[in-house]
């Protein structure tokens, strides 16, 4: 079993979120979308949202960097093991407590107002409530963490998730012995990626890729389509002018 | 110089009767569908008032559009692209449904089914959004008809500004016009450039503004950053969708259903050449009263030989140049000087034009103190005040607007000499500086508005740039889960790349 959840599972939910997510991009586009309910009700929407979106945002950057940076990277900065435990836990427990906020906040407002409510779906709702469960959890593993404050489980964990993002045999031996609030917390992880290409969560990689577009790529602020093939010739003023030499030269051509 | 076409509309406001026609009729084939019900990609206001939804065109309030920095960049009014993409989690500009209406329905059922009751039955509201009963009906569509309300209230009307307004709250003095609003297909889109998913564009070949609603992922950028507030987020599908002109009539050479049905005949449609070089110039111009003139300086006369042969060269077909020079949107936009662009200070060079109405005159019943000049009555002594006009129409300049009105009443004059006295007065025509030949064929535009004088519109000429051998067979059964657009992209799982050219983006 533990094999299973923390050595096969992984691949599983990993998978169905790529290839899950790749194949909806491709084949249903217009059901690519953040799904917002801002338009139906606006009151302490903003708060909220912004709330649950910043804190977990900041848990996921330091989940993928704090999981999956070699422990090497750290001992070679000087980091010590128990530090940056104490600094995962800190930054961590504040995003967390944003993020429950700001996610019990939307999932009263989706519950109670009826507008909001009748129009969602039921995946809607359920991502929710995982989401919240999965940030308790979260919350859940800080004073177990700090029973071992030297970082030692830490870095297990650390090894498991680079083990499986490298492809080595074993990785689930290294969260075995982990205490179940822990293994709670990854398997709901790892079932919520599951569960991405089939909810409206598939709108964080627009969130992440759009802006950087728009910020970065999209030259000014307009965008014009043609049917055209090949593009059209540069034109300078002297040419212009050129024309208006020419036309003036034949004046017939004025019909 | 790069000259490009677009289908432009005016609406001579001076006919228009808020029948609602357009509306209805634009909402039967475009929004009658879920998540849209509130949406009215055109909508009829009477003026004065707050409008649809609720002071739309308080930009300080819902900040829409453009704005100058004053470093004289041009830039959208919700924020640079930074803002915009830090507001990305809740736009703090976006309106909430209440600001346009709750969308509603009635148990009409109930009338017919309903048991034997002491009191007669009534059909009671329902939300279109919940299904559940609504008390009291808030606010609807056009909830403001014919003046509807307090004056307090409308008088909210940002139109106002610099307006002694208090006087046309009076019964003796109060004034109206109807106001029909649709997207403006603008040639600086403000809602184009507030999308951080790049799903909103320009069409090249026709300048019609669209929604790609497969790479629109909900942002609501756009609805918040169209000052006209002509961009709807449907809270179904969770994509924004807007005006489309009716492309596929347009495409095909008719004109858009609201032109179509248009029962006061107030409607035109007809292609303006454009020098798209010009366009972030002319939004920035310094100020606001600038801006009406700046976007005359954008078009390009179809009969100059030299734009003829630009557009020639810009790939601008034949027939569109032809058409073009037909244009009842050139003649009355750019020859008489008689339509104006909504707004123009929101710096988006709108491409909806109105003609300002003529009004009855102020006091016309006190005998002999109608301001008069020479023949004609003094514009100025109109119903409706010509600074709200102006704030309507030129930001705020009350010359243009008054050479219009003008030169509306001359035709007027000018006309009533010919076919009452049979004199042909040229002297009516010289005074507003036109001719009598130019006066008669305003009339013919503009009074008479025969259906092929109103609807000048060349068809897209997709044979320059798809080989129709590629289409064939191509509707029917596709794979686009249910569209069917007869168009087989490339995919994934198998299915060959057909050679078909799907419009690109124009570096």
């Amino acid at each position: 079993m533990n094999t299973f959840l923390f050595g096969i599972y992984p691949y599983i939910a990993l998978s169905v979120l790529f290839l899950g997510s790749i194949a909806r991009y491709d084949r249903d586009p217009f059901t690519w979308k953040t799904s917002s309910s801002q338009l139906l009700r606006q009151r302490h929407f903003a708060i909220a949202s912004i709330l649950f979106h910043v804190g977990v945002l900041v848990i996921f950057v330091g989940h993928v960097v704090g999981l999956l940076t070699p422990i090497w990277v750290f001992d070679m900065l000087h980091v010590s093991h128990g530090a940056k435990q104490i600094l995962a836990i800190v930054a961590g427990g504040i995003a967390g407590v944003m993020a429950t906020i700001g996610g019990g906040m939307l999932l009263y407002r989706r519950w109670t107002d009826q507008r909001i409510r009748l129009t969602s779906s039921f995946a809607d709702i359920a991502i929710l409530v995982l989401l919240l469960a999965q940030l308790l959890l979260g919350l859940g593993t800080v004073p177990v963490s700090w029973q071992h404050s030297d970082g030692h489980e830490m870095v297990k964990f650390m090894t498991w998730a680079q083990m499986i993002w490298t492809f080595q045999p074993g990785a689930a031996d290294y969260v075995a012995g982990a205490a179940l609030v822990f293994k709670l917390h990854i398997v709901l992880g790892l079932t919520i990626f599951l569960l991405v290409p089939f909810t409206r969560l598939v709108h964080i990689a627009s969130g992440i890729f759009a802006p950087l577009r728009y910020l970065l790529l999209r030259p000014g602020y307009q965008i014009v389509r043609s049917r055209r093939s090949s593009k059209l010739p540069e034109r300078s003023a002297a040419d212009i002018n050129k024309g208006r030499i020419a036309a003036a030269k034949r004046p017939s051509a004025a019909e | 110089m790069r000259v490009r076409a677009q289908i432009g509309m005016v609406l001579n406001l001076d006919k228009c009767i808020g029948c609602h026609t357009c509306s209805v009729t634009c909402k039967n084939v475009w929004t009658s569908r879920d998540g849209v019900e509130y949406a009215w990609f055109n909508n009829v206001e009477t003026k004065p008032g707050t409008g649809y939804p609720t002071d739309w065109e308080n930009q300080k309030r819902w900040n829409g559009g453009w704005k100058r920095t004053r470093s004289g960049k041009l830039i959208p009014r919700q924020g640079s692209k930074w803002r915009i993409v830090a507001n990305i989690f809740a736009n703090p500009d976006l309106p909430a449904i209440d600001d346009y209406y709750e969308p509603f329905d009635f148990d009409y059922e109930h009338l017919a089914n309903a048991p034997e009751m002491k009191a007669f039955p009534t059909a009671r509201p329902r939300s279109k959004i919940t299904g559940e009963r609504i008390e009291k009906i808030e606010k609807g569509p056009n909830w403001e008809e014919i003046l509807g309300g307090e004056f307090s209230k409308r008088s909210k009307d940002y139109n106002f500004e610099g307006v002694q307004k208090e006087i046309y709250g009076e019964y003796e003095n109060t004034f109206m016009m109807y106001l029909p609003r649709l997207c403006e297909h603008c040639l600086n889109p403000a809602c184009a450039a507030s999308c951080p998913s790049g799903a909103i564009y320009k069409r090249e070949e026709d300048g019609i503004v669209l929604i790609d609603q497969e790479k629109c992922r909900g942002w609501r950028m756009c609805v918040s950053g169209c000052p006209y507030k002509k961009v709807y987020y449907n809270w179904s599908t969770g994509k924004s969708e807007k005006c489309t002109l009716c492309y596929p009539r347009i495409e095909s050479g008719n004109p858009t259903v609201c032109s179509e049905t248009c029962v006061g005949r107030i409607r035109y449609l007809g292609v303006m050449l454009y020098d798209a070089d010009k366009i972030e110039q002319a939004a920035n111009a310094p100020s606001e009263q600038q801006l009406y003139d700046a976007q005359l300086d954008v078009f390009l006369d179809p009969n100059d030989p030299v734009v003829i042969e630009a557009a020639r060269a810009d790939g601008v077909p034949e027939e569109w140049i032809k058409s073009a020079q037909q244009s009842p949107i050139w003649k009355m936009a750019m020859e008489w000087k008689v339509a104006f662009p909504l707004h123009p200070e929101y710096r988006t060079l709108p491409m909806v034009w109105y003609i300002p109405p003529l009004s009855p005159i102020q006091n016309a019943a006190e005998a002999g103190a109608i301001g008069m000049d020479g023949a004609m009555p003094d514009v100025k002594s109109l119903r409706i005040p010509l600074r709200y006009l102006a704030n309507m129409l030129t930001a705020g300049d009350e010359a243009p607007i008054a050479t219009a009105l003008e030169r509306m009443l001359a035709m007027r004059s000018y006309m009533r000499a010919k076919t009452v006295d049979g004199v042909r007065d040229e002297g009516i025509a010289a005074r507003v500086g036109l001719s009598g030949r130019v006066i008669e064929d305003m009339y013919k535009i503009m009074a008479l508005a025969d259906y092929e004088d109103r609807f000048v519109i060349p068809t897209t000429h997709r044979e320059q740039v798809e080989d129709a051998y590629d289409l064939r067979a191509g509707t029917g059964f596709t794979d686009c889960n249910g569209c069917s657009t007869g168009i087989s992209k490339g995919s994934l799982f198998g299915g060959s790349k057909r050679p078909l050219k799907m419009p690109q983006e124009v570096q």
